[in-house]
């Protein structure tokens, strides 16, 4: 391949539209580990629900597009307080092991209840917006691409708002430093693991559903962005939600890079290379704090 | 004679059961109670057992989690297949070796797996196990998707892999495949059941217990994870180069996620840092698809609600029933021997 500028801000472009998408998915695994100390495995099985629910509404239901986004948006967040109640409000504080074995078994039942309610060939997703590609810096971006990075650019920016000036968003935080204290200061905790789980999962069904189009409904839909947004935290850091913007971004325009200069074939692996090398070489990630264990 | 005499329960108990292991299945086939179909499943999760009992190293008795145990299979798999596929290395030098070639692997994960913990090191497994598979799909060597497909072993340039007529008794293939099998699971066991009476052993226990504990009491914490991680993908190389040879094809693509998940549910589901919870989790895993074949989904979700189910409401999995339902019986005999005396 012929580098030239043109071609890099193309690979540029087209990175940071999957990046956001991965940045939508690191936000959510970071909110949650960061308030519960657990890793959600079953964020992207969780998302890959919702997804169906939205093309169930627009194709049984005959739901415009938007009105099915809104409705199964809504459901997701259901889904996820559903599943913080009844799965990990009884282990909460328990081991790391315990907690990954709850969540890998929800990876299974909503893949094995997804499979059996909506079946396993793939199903195409239509994209938000039609219409010819715009040029952006002298490189191609479609509708559907730029509206990712825009929806995501604007839910960053609305959470941002909301940890910064809300007294929800503030509980959220108090509570990610310190439970006890916490429950001390009369935050109802409960209260606050149902909203983390509930964003999150909106955070997943929003990525769920943008990224449909591109890798159509299965139930297998979201596993590749699952790591990827695992990836993408571990780089930005798995304790900071700034990291997991800036990871998901920057692992979007990287893997594209490598896929364009380096070989297509090495892009899927080099995600997963890179989890191992941040984890061996700086395991806070770029902007992650080091946690220390406490004996 | 005097160390026959020294032969204790426990030993008498294994020499029983191997025994019936040994004659149970001729038994059964003549008379028309296994069929060739189920005679396969009792392969395939002797073959897990190998896996069950390698993961179970890690996983239950060292403490350290993996969700990534599927590309080891895969390694040993394709290892043998290609060992005796390009360089006609005979069956049972392949096999040992197919698991020497994943221990090496496996201690190379284990190096930047010593810095992580918990949830780190499951999200790590978890990339290994998923990259290793799609860059053996991305290779020509290892027949890309269409895969490979792997030849019997042979004794003395026989095939082994036959159906044959024993005094007219019919012996089918999949029979022999099964005493291939028995002895890769018995040494298994011996050796595993072996290393953990050892200072390494207690050593992987000590770490699971407390890193900081075993680490004051002079634990090279280090070393230990690094062999622990060895050992185990040792034991699954194996189980990959018996399984490739058993099933007669190998795509990298088989080795997927879902496999990985479903190992790591075999050992939380038979019961963590015990051998025989590896026996329980393999049949468990085995029985579970079959029982439901019907229903292509619900084995899925029943291993996923299986696992859920074991952490909440019995953490020491299967293997913790044997005690109770042993203590009923007890309480059963005693009330009756009671009632007798009454």
């Amino acid at each position: 391949m012929v580098f030239s500028f043109a071609n890099l801000s193309q690979q540029v472009i087209s990175g940071l539209a999957t990046g956001s998408i991965y940045a939508l998915g690191a936000f959510g695994l970071v909110l949650i580990f960061k308030t519960m100390d657990t890793v959600n495995f079953a964020q992207g099985k969780m998302a890959m629900v919702t997804a169906f629910v939205a093309w169930t509404c627009m194709n049984r239901f005959h739901m415009p597009y938007y009105l099915a986004f809104i409705v199964a948006v809504a459901f997701g967040a259901l889904l996820g307080i559903f599943i913080e109640r009844v799965f990990l409000r009884p282990v909460q504080g328990s081991s790391p092991l315990t907690l990954i074995i709850i969540t890998l078994g929800l990876v299974m039942i909503l893949e094995g209840v997804a499979g059996w309610i909506f079946g396993f060939d793939t199903k195409n997703y239509p994209v938000a917006v039609k219409g010819d590609p715009l040029t952006v810096l002298t490189a191609k971006i479609s509708p559907h691409n730029l509206l990712i990075i825009i929806v995501t650019l604007v839910i960053m920016a609305g959470i941002y708002l909301f940890f910064k000036y809300t007294m929800a968003g503030i509980a959220i935080r108090a509570t990610a430093q310190d439970i006890t204290t916490s429950y001390l200061m009369g935050i109802n905790v409960s209260r606050i693991f149902s909203t983390t789980w509930a964003v999150s999962a909106i955070l997943g069904a929003i990525a769920g559903i943008l990224i449909a189009p591109v890798s159509f409904l299965s139930t297998t839909m979201m596993d590749e962005v699952q790591l990827k947004a695992f990836s993408a935290a571990v780089l930005g850091g798995f304790t900071s939600l700034g990291g997991a913007v800036v990871g998901g971004l920057l692992l979007g325009v990287l893997e594209n890079l490598v896929a364009g200069y380096i070989s297509p074939e090495f892009k899927t692996s080099f995600a997963f290379g890179l989890i191992i090398l941040v984890l061996w070489v700086k395991p806070s990630g770029l902007l992650g704090t080091v946690q220390r264990k406490k004996v | 004679m005097s160390n026959l005499k020294k032969l204790t329960d426990q030993h008498k108990k294994m020499l029983i059961i191997g025994i019936l292991c040994i004659l149970l299945p001729p038994i059964l086939t003549s008379l028309g109670l296994l069929q060739g179909y189920f005679q396969y499943i009792i392969n395939i999760t002797g073959v897990y057992m190998i896996v069950a009992v390698g993961l179970n190293l890690l996983l239950g008795y060292t403490g350290q989690i993996s969700i990534g145990h599927a590309a080891f299979l895969a390694i040993g798999a394709f290892t043998s297949a290609l060992l005796v596929m390009k360089l006609g290395i005979n069956f049972w030098i392949a096999v040992p070796l197919a698991g020497l070639v994943s221990a090496v692997i496996g201690m190379i994960l284990g190096l930047p797996a010593l810095r992580l913990h918990g949830h780190y090191l499951a999200i790590a497994t978890l990339g290994f196990g998923v990259a290793i598979t799609q860059i053996m799909s991305n290779m020509e060597l290892f027949g890309g998707y269409s895969g490979l497909m792997p030849p019997g072993p042979t004794v003395f340039g026989q095939e082994v892999w036959l159906d044959y007529n024993l005094f007219g008794h019919f012996i089918s293939g999949d029979l022999v495949k099964y005493y291939v099998v028995l002895i890769f699971v018995g040494l298994t066991f011996l050796v595993a059941a072996n290393i953990i009476k050892t200072r390494t052993g207690r050593a992987f226990m000590a770490i699971r217990d407390s890193e900081i504990a075993a680490m004051a009491m002079g634990v090279n914490i280090s070393k230990y994870k690094v062999i622990s991680f060895g050992l185990s993908a040792f034991f699954t190389g194996i189980a990959g180069g018996l399984f490739g040879h058993i099933v007669g094809f190998i795509s990298p693509t088989d080795f997927h996620l879902g496999l990985s998940l479903n190992f790591f549910a075999m050992i939380v589901i038979g019961g963590m840092g015990s051998l025989r919870g590896a026996v329980y989790g393999a049949i468990f895993m085995n029985i579970i698809p079959e029982l439901f074949s019907g229903v292509q989904h619900l084995p899925t979700v029943l291993m996923g609600a299986a696992i859920i189910l074991v952490t909440l409401f019995l953490p020491g999995g299967i293997v913790t029933l044997e005690s109770k339902t042993l203590m009923i019986f007890r309480k059963l005999k005693g009330q009756l021997s009671k009632r007798s005396v009454g």
